[in-house]
């Protein structure tokens, strides 16, 4: 039977995909026959004045022109840049010389020497610009070819001078595309008169242009340089001083990016060690490197921001009395030396002169400034996390607190005592923000045990009214440790609370219950007769079995038991029956459990499912194979998915039942693929692209799509 | 040297009264106009008989600004400009310019109908004197007149609060108001740009806290507040009716909608109503969130918070009430207190500064016993906590300002003088910038560097560009040759040939000549021709000529050999250069001095 119905899908199979691929190239080719290069040749002929060109060019870029005609039309366009004197023209001309040696399977080195050509000829700066841009996107064309990289690079180099702007700033992303990563770059050419001689590397030329006048040619030496760096060249740490002096620039971009470049300094030299100006004292460079981005979290921009809490996020090898400076915005004595042995002496104070604002009066001045110490992190870095985390903006905010993530995930201590810090996150007015930090604290929480008001602050958040915040703390509970069973007591309250008043979290809530229990059995071993009211001389009435919040508790109490095998002496009868219930019917949320006097039910699903029989054993082999056949559906077009999906669906449904066994598989599988046709059906309908006010009619499919979409995967995921 | 000049007619090493007067490049401006909240006498308002002993203020400033709408910065306007008399123009933001005028009725109210006092300004003339007033945008250029041009910039602190750039040519000063660096529940934070001031003016009521958290604070707040109600105590929490009440609020409102709790909010005044319903209004000053969401539904409409009356004070249970004014020195929050002093159960929150004197800053010091007019003492029993909700910047926002304006001088107002002379150091020493904290009626005086504009031809920059190096550097000077003409208030660099004919003038000539003796052997033309020779090797790069007639040209010097009359080995050289030439001209005289090397053919 089975392998009737998989030779039935291979043959489906193979008629879907393949027709399409026969047919579609021959018929591009026979569109596109008629000559491309005279065409426009006649056209640009026929243009009276430079509109008319342009209006022609226009035309021309955007059709697509085949591999074998591209050299024809370069030529022609190269024939009439000479002749052109329009700038306007001939940086059309230019451009489209850049786009054309894009084409795939054209190998643009025929044009090299006519684009340089016209390079020495041109006055023009945005021609000259356009048409180093052309160059570039040559260079990157031809990585094999290292004559030509070397001409452009040459070329760059003698344009560097430029007086516009825009002319520097490609000879430098030139410069940092193609620039020489193994070998150094001779300068000492011909045709460069300027004064350095010598052998220079690209390194040093491009870092000549971090004091540029121009803000925007700042910022392109700073990208070059990162461009540099991620082909793979080691970036000299003599950069780190320029990079670090271009953080206080004028200008938003550029301090953006002199964050990234002392970044990836810090990360190339983390050891090195870096002297403290004005002073004789020295540190590790990625403390210092950390200490600058810190002090880039108060910035006056807040794009600047967001790239520096983030980047903070990333710098895993800083000590760990700098990491704890970001969160205290008063200097810590340990990050100032005092100069003198006598003041060594009594430097445990744990914080400095400022007064916290929390008691009245107590912001009289108390310790005299003493000009002898030295701060090896600059004042305004401190607290760099206390700023970000109450930035006004809640990019900034997000960027701040998954950088706290980071951080934590990888010190402990730093996690402990960043919690507060998170919690607090819990009461921000921004629901993302709120969010991100539920989904942080979950990921640091094996480093942490919650406290009794912490657990409290984090509970309000379960009456938010946004289902997403409610099963990410549900979520967030089921990692959390805590310390006390009042705390047990009270996750259980608010979670049943939280059930009252949502009843569509059932599913989400017990799942945490579930984990809650398995990971605190001590904990809920003290409270196990209050929560099932049982009292040992009276009976008490019997819960009733359909009530969410009774089922909550027995799933709390279960797993809890499962680890602490005296717990079921306390239950009652009716406890034992319930569970034979539950155990039957939510079988994912209670565990089996080994009670005493009871007979074993759970050795029914191990027993037989030892028992594979041949078929089975086929069946499963099928399942396997068809989830197979459908990983490949990223490389089919969408009808021969489309058609591949509702077959893989049809089977999979026969095929649960067929064998009882793999139903819950093949049905999950089922349902997870009807997700996905639904989707492809939906983004194929492209109407979701369409201008607003059109589509409110026509969306009805998509709306009803993506809803129908939402409640096959919430099902999934409780299944 | 052109100076700028800075005195404090208030909040000169003092909270309270803040006016400030600068000069500047020949202008005089009066920074805000605040009344005293200390005293009940003449000193409550500045002492306006300093800029001028009897007769209108208008012929001596250029123009007054208001930074925001607290009566410790616009309390004395009307004061100033009807009872003294100031005609010219007043600027305030458009928040201020609304909610100033409800501010100073209040105020006249209290002092008029419930103090008695008379010779004080009337309701008419704060009208009259709010007819005067200009409003402004943020970052929107203002020009007063010709030469003076004023910028608001945001400052946290309060609804409509602003920072104003003042600026003459090329001198400018910066004043902050007050301001809060740090965001909170309804304001967004104090900005800047880099626009490098020669003074900027600060306030320094923090000048040594450096808050921790905000978030913390906010726990803390809602904490104490929870408890007190759990325990069935009463709250009293004294604010000012506009600014931290808002905030206040809304903390308070969002909390009781999430714990769901019951126990009743009160706010205190019926100007508070009328107050926010400008906070509504004025949307875009608001923090990102609010603006966000006003849309769905405005933070400022509260569900929780009644308005309050007298009666209530006396109601059995727990409940919050907001009453002003925020530093116990009189009104509403004054009576409730009273009431309420001796319950051990109830709870006092101080969320802000109190100025010395005020009832708020003895209890907050300690004191346990009052003296109330009358006679009459009160026993404090209820609990009373501090808690620095006030939107003034921390010493940290004072650096962080100062970092992103970097200015060129500090001056200091607005705080004690003690922690004054603390922060003072730390700038000084973090910065190393000059830093004044002048006290009320002192002077100081800045001297400024100004920067002279001159219109530079083009063609002359062009020619002076060919000639240097790749690029200009900004850091390293250069020089040029051209010519200054100074015309009509307006500087110009032109080319000389320019000027010469702008002006009429003839070019004169000017060359230098002058003779070499050398020793030489060898007849006239030969002697040229090794020095022709010569100096082929020895200047490379310039164009070196032997003219037929005898002469070698360099360039344009001109050098000519004759024998000397009494001894034929005696060659005179004659060289002469043009003025323009003089550098290369000297060089050719004392290479020559040298006499030729033997070894040349």
């Amino acid at each position: 039977m089975a392998a009737h119905l998989k030779k039935r899908v291979y043959e489906e199979f193979s008629k879907v995909v393949q027709i399409p691929h026969e047919e579609a190239p021959a018929k591009k080719l026979r569109l596109s026959k008629p000559s491309k290069s005279a065409a426009l040749h006649i056209d640009l002929c026929k243009a009276t004045n430079s509109t008319d060109a342009l209006q022609y060019l226009l035309q021309f870029a955007r059709k697509p022109v085949e591999v074998e005609s591209v050299e024809g039309v370069v030529r022609i366009l190269l024939e009439h840049y000479y002749k052109e004197t329009d700038n306007s023209v001939r940086l059309k001309i230019a451009s489209l010389l850049g786009l054309l040696s894009k084409t795939q399977g054209f190998s643009p080195d025929c044009i090299v020497d006519d684009a340089i050509n016209t390079l020495s000829n041109e006055k023009s700066h945005q021609v000259l610009a356009q048409l180093l841009d052309t160059l570039l996107v040559i260079g990157t064309q031809l990585p094999e070819s290292p004559a030509v990289r070397q001409r452009l690079i040459e070329m760059a180099c003698k344009h560097l001078s430029d007086t516009y702007f825009g002319v520097r700033i490609k000879c430098l992303q030139l410069l940092g595309c193609l620039g020489m990563v193994d070998s150094p770059l001779n300068k000492d050419n011909e045709g460069l008169g300027t004064s350095i001689g010598g052998v220079r590397d690209v390194q040093s030329i491009i870092s000549d242009y971090f004091g540029d006048q121009d803000p925007r040619v700042r910022t392109a030496a700073i990208k070059a340089m990162l461009q540099l760096h991620e082909r793979g060249m080691k970036i000299h740490q003599i950069i780190y001083d320029q990079a670090c002096r271009l953080l206080s620039d004028d200008y938003e971009q550029v301090r953006s990016a002199a964050v990234q470049m002392v970044w990836v300094l810090s990360q190339l030299y983390p050891e090195s060690i870096v002297p403290i100006p004005s002073s004789n004292e020295e540190i590790r460079l990625v403390d210092d490197a950390f200490g600058k981005i810190s002090h880039m979290v108060s910035d006056g921009s807040w794009m600047v921001r967001v790239q520096a809490a983030k980047t903070l996020g990333s710098m895993l090898q800083v000590s760990p009395h700098f990491l704890e400076q970001t969160l205290d915005k008063k200097l810590m004595s340990d990050l100032r030396r005092k100069r003198t042995a006598h003041e060594r002496a009594k430097e445990l104070f744990t914080s400095g002169e400022f007064s916290s604002g929390r008691k009245w009066a107590d912001d009289a001045p108390k310790e005299k400034l003493d000009t002898n110490t030295v701060n090896l992190i600059a004042s305004g870095a401190c607290g760099a996390f206390v700023h970000g985390l109450e930035d006004e903006m809640f990019e900034v905010r997000i960027a701040a607190v998954e950088a706290l993530c980071k951080l934590a995930r990888s010190s402990p201590s730093f996690a402990e005592k960043c919690l507060d810090f998170l919690v607090d996150m819990f009461n921000d007015e921004i629901e993302e923000v709120r969010l991100q930090s539920i989904h942080v604290l979950r990921e640091i929480s094996m480093h942490i045990t919650l406290r009794e008001d912490q657990l409290d602050t984090v509970l309000a958040v379960l009456e938010d009214s946004s289902r997403d915040i409610r099963e990410a703390l549900h979520e967030l509970l089921c990692y959390t440790n805590v310390s006390t069973k009042e705390c047990i007591q009270l996750a259980l309250l608010e979670l049943l609370k939280n059930l009252n008043k949502y009843p569509t979290d059932r599913n989400s809530v017990w799942k945490c219950l579930k984990f809650v229990g398995s990971r605190h059995p001590t904990l809920v071993l003290p409270l196990v007769s209050e929560l099932l009211s049982t009292h040992p001389y009276f009976d008490t009435p019997e819960p009733d079995m359909d009530d969410p919040a009774y089922i909550a508790v027995l799933v709390l109490v279960f797993n809890a038991a499962k680890s602490c095998p005296t717990m079921p002496a306390l239950f009652s009868d009716h406890t034992f029956r319930h569970y034979a219930y539950l155990r039957d019917s939510l079988s994912h949320l209670v565990p089996p459990l080994r009670l005493p006097g009871r007979k074993q039910v759970y050795g029914l699903d191990s027993v037989d499912s030892g028992s594979g029989s041949g078929s089975v054993g086929s069946a499963q082999l099928f399942l396997q194979q068809s989830l197979n056949r459908v990983s490949t559906i990223q490389n089919l077009e969408a009808p021969g998915a489309q058609d591949l999906l509702d077959f893989t669906i049809r089977d999979l449904q026969r095929l649960g039942e067929l064998q009882t066994e793999l139903a819950g598989a093949a049905d999950f599988c089922a349902t997870y693929l009807r997700c996905q046709l639904l989707l492809v059906k939906a983004l194929q309908e492209k109407q979701w692209n369409m201008a607003v006010p059109l589509c409110l009619k026509q969306n009805v499919t998509a709306t009803a799509a993506a809803q129908q979409i939402l409640e096959e995967t919430c099902k999934l995921e409780f299944l | 040297m052109p100076e700028i000049k800075v005195t404090p007619l208030g909040a000169g090493q003092d909270v309270g009264r803040s006016c400030i007067l600068v000069s500047i490049g020949g202008k005089n401006i009066m920074l805000d106009c605040g009344m005293h909240m200390g005293y009940n006498d003449d000193r409550r308002f500045p002492d306006f008989s300093y800029i001028t002993q009897n007769g209108r203020l208008t012929d001596f400033l250029d123009c007054v600004i208001i930074s925001h709408f607290h009566l410790d910065h616009c309390g004395a306007l009307p004061y100033m400009s009807e009872m003294v008399g100031y005609d010219g123009p007043i600027y305030m933001t458009h928040p201020t310019k609304a909610i100033c005028p409800i501010l100073l009725e209040d105020f006249r109210k209290i002092t008029v109908d419930k103090k008695g006092e008379t010779n004080f300004f009337t309701s008419q003339m704060i009208k009259d004197c709010m007819k005067k007033v200009i409003p402004l945008n943020l970052h929107q250029t203002v020009q007063v007149d010709d030469e003076l041009e004023i910028k608001a910039y945001y400052a946290g602190h309060v609804l409509g609060a602003a920072m104003v750039h003042i600026k003459v040519g090329s001198e400018s000063v910066v004043y902050t108001g007050d301001y809060n660096m740090t965001p909170d529940r309804h304001l967004g934070a104090a900005w800047i740009d880099k626009c490098r001031p020669d003074i900027l003016i600060s306030e320094s009521t923090y000048a040594t806290t450096i808050r921790d958290s905000k978030r913390c604070r906010e726990r803390d707040f809602l904490k104490k507040v929870h408890e007190t109600i759990e325990r069935g105590g009463k709250v009293l929490i004294p604010v000012f009716a506009l600014g931290r009440a808002q905030e206040l609020c809304i903390l308070l409102e969002t909390f009781w909608e999430r714990m769901n709790l019951k126990a009743p909010i009160y706010f205190s005044t019926g100007l508070t109503e009328k107050a926010n319903h400008y906070y509504k209004l004025f949307i875009t000053w608001t923090n990102q969130k609010i603006r966000k969401t006003f849309v769905q539904r405005n933070m400022f409409e509260f569900k929780h918070i009644k308005a309050f009356d007298r009666s209530y004070a006396d109601n059995p249970g727990p409940m919050v009430v907001f009453a002003t004014p925020g530093m116990l020195h009189a009104g509403q929050s004054l009576q409730i207190f009273k009431k309420w002093a001796g319950n051990e159960k109830n709870m006092v929150i101080m969320p802000g500064y109190c100025v010395q004197g005020t009832i708020g800053h003895k209890i907050l010091n300690g004191q346990r016993k009052l003296e109330m007019e009358g006679r009459a003492t009160l026993d404090v029993k209820l609990q009373v906590e501090y808690m620095s909700f006030s939107a003034h910047a921390d010493a940290k926002g004072i650096m962080q300002l100062i970092r992103m304006a970097e200015p060129r001088n500090m001056l200091l107002v607005h705080g004690e003088a003690v922690k004054m002379e603390f922060l003072k150091g730390k700038i000084e020493q973090e910065f190393s910038i000059d830093c004044h904290m002048p006290a009320n009626g002192e002077t100081v005086t800045v001297t400024t560097n100004p920067s002279v504009p001159v219109d530079i031809s083009l063609n002359l920059l062009k020619r002076e560009m060919a000639l240097g190096g790749p690029l200009p550097d900004p850091k390293k000077p250069r020089t040029m040759h051209g010519t200054l003409i100074m015309k009509e208030n307006s500087l110009k660099l032109v080319s000389s040939e320019q000027a010469l004919k702008e002006l009429g003038l003839n070019e004169h000539q000017l060359r230098f000549t002058c003779r070499v003796q050398l020793q030489d052997p060898h007849s006239d033309p030969d002697t040229l021709h090794r020095i022709y020779t010569h100096l082929k090797s020895v200047l490379k790069g310039y164009t070196i000529q032997h003219l037929p007639d005898g002469t070698v040209m360099v360039e344009s010097i001109v050098i000519k050999v004759s024998s000397s009359a009494e001894d034929t080995n005696t060659k005179v050289l004659l060289l002469s250069w043009s003025y323009q030439d003089e550098d290369l001209g000297s060089f050719l005289s004392t290479l020559l001095k040298k006499g030729l090397p033997s070894g040349l053919c």
